[in-house]
């Protein structure tokens, strides 16, 4: 698979050339379709069909924004490619794109944005195209200010071509180590071919929380599953009570009282009749 | 870029704590016509800086709009679409944005704003 990322910087691999194959190959068009409609899957939005605001990170000519649009939201991209993005308008994109290195972060006000999709796009960061850019550094600034601009709670699903495990864990450590929470889904893990990565993530807690359980209904589903909710001390003796291989305090009694009547001398009974020894060495 | 997108951008250079609101210098706008959702306008009022909104609205002649926003805004169908026409119908398509704090200038080229940062500002 060639990687566009070590042929030339965004800016200039992204060309007018390039950009036209995104608005004119079916082939190109489709997969980036099929990738948003995927990426918008995994945002899991609730399923009240409103629209939303929602962050498109190397929108390019507008593609992925395009099935936004389909899907009922609106949204703002940001790019570094002039070409690319000058394609956008002349498709005239119903989004605002506005110009942008990811690296320098996400120009935007805090907790704008109700979600933030990114295909093909984060991997780009990995790359230094000139003597200022680190991209530890770079890929930090990236998601300290994504986190910043996403609403509380509000997902990020960044499509990404990692070129390596290696490269995989450094966009994900950079993005856990800003307080995102969250990790990768690989879709199809065994195709070479179909095989896509995704970084999801969120920003803060989740904005629902599942339900706890015993908030209303008391304990008797605990209960069934035979799980003790009065208090903590577990009763050492009780496997050993259970298990088959000792007769039992009823036997030892039964015993014990035969041979009283027979006239031999047996110990007074008392609490500790029948329990096992303390293990010694 | 229409002024749902000014209302969010902010300038991020280095050294710039409030770099919001950015002040629209305009020499072209363009108008257009898109479907109205009075759902996602109610959804985006809260996210709203309205101050700010409503002097950007008056910058680039997209309509005068109340200074606070309504107590019934979620019912006002009048004010709904006046809303949406400022929010989503006006573009400005050339013009300048200017930082409030550095003074910082970013172009906006056919309705493209271009909010690139050299490597020092970052």
């Amino acid at each position: 698979m060639s990687r566009p990322e070590l042929t030339a910087p965004a800016d200039v691999f992204y060309s007018h050339t390039e950009a036209r194959k995104y608005t004119q190959s079916s082939r190109v068009i489709e997969i980036q379709e099929r990738l948003t409609e995927r990426a918008v899957e995994l945002l899991n939005f609730p399923d009240d069909g409103s629209c939303r605001l929602i962050l498109d990170v190397g929108c390019g000519s507008g593609l992925s924004g395009d099935r936004l649009t389909e899907l009922g939201h609106q949204w703002i991209g940001i790019d570094l490619s002039e070409a690319m993005l000058e394609h956008a308008r002349e498709r005239e994109v119903e989004g605002d794109v506005t110009r942008n290195d990811m690296g320098h972060g996400v120009p935007f006000r805090p907790g704008v944005f109700d979600g933030c999709v990114s295909i093909s796009a984060v991997q780009w960061l990995c790359n230094a195209d000139n003597s200022a850019h680190i991209p530890q550094r770079r890929l930090k600034t990236f998601f300290t200010q994504l986190y910043k601009c996403l609403k509380r709670g509000a997902k990020a699903v960044l499509q990404i071509y990692p070129d390596g495990p290696r490269q995989a864990e450094m966009i994900t450590t950079a993005a856990l180590r800003v307080g995102f929470s969250g990790g990768l889904v690989v879709d199809y893990p065994n195709s070479t071919r179909a095989k896509k990565y995704f970084l999801v993530l969120a920003a803060g807690p989740p904005e629902s929380l599942p339900r706890a359980k015993g908030e209303d209904d008391d304990e008797d589903d605990y209960e069934r599953r035979g799980m003790r909710m009065d208090g903590r001390k577990s009763d050492k003796g009780a496997k050993y009570r259970k298990s088959n291989n000792h007769k039992g305090k009823a036997w030892v009694m039964k015993k014990k009282e035969q041979y009283r009547n027979r006239g031999v001398h047996v110990a007074n009974d008392s609490k500790f009749t029948g329990r096992k020894r303390k293990d010694r060495l | 870029m229409r002024l749902l997108a000014h209302n969010m951008l902010a300038c991020n250079a280095k050294g710039v704590v409030n770099g919001f609101p950015l002040k629209i210098v305009v020499k072209e706008t363009r108008e257009t016509e898109t479907e109205f959702n009075a759902e996602f306008l109610v959804h985006m009022l809260p996210k709203m800086e309205w101050a700010a909104f409503v002097n950007a609205a008056r910058e680039i002649g997209a309509g005068e709009l109340p200074g606070e926003i309504p107590d019934d805004a979620a019912t006002n169908e009048e004010f709904l679409q006046a809303f949406h026409h400022a929010l989503l119908e006006v573009h400005v398509e050339e013009g300048t944005l200017v930082c409030p704090e550095s003074g910082r200038k970013f172009p906006i080229n056919k309705g493209i704003p271009n909010m690139l940062l050299n490597e020092d500002e970052v």
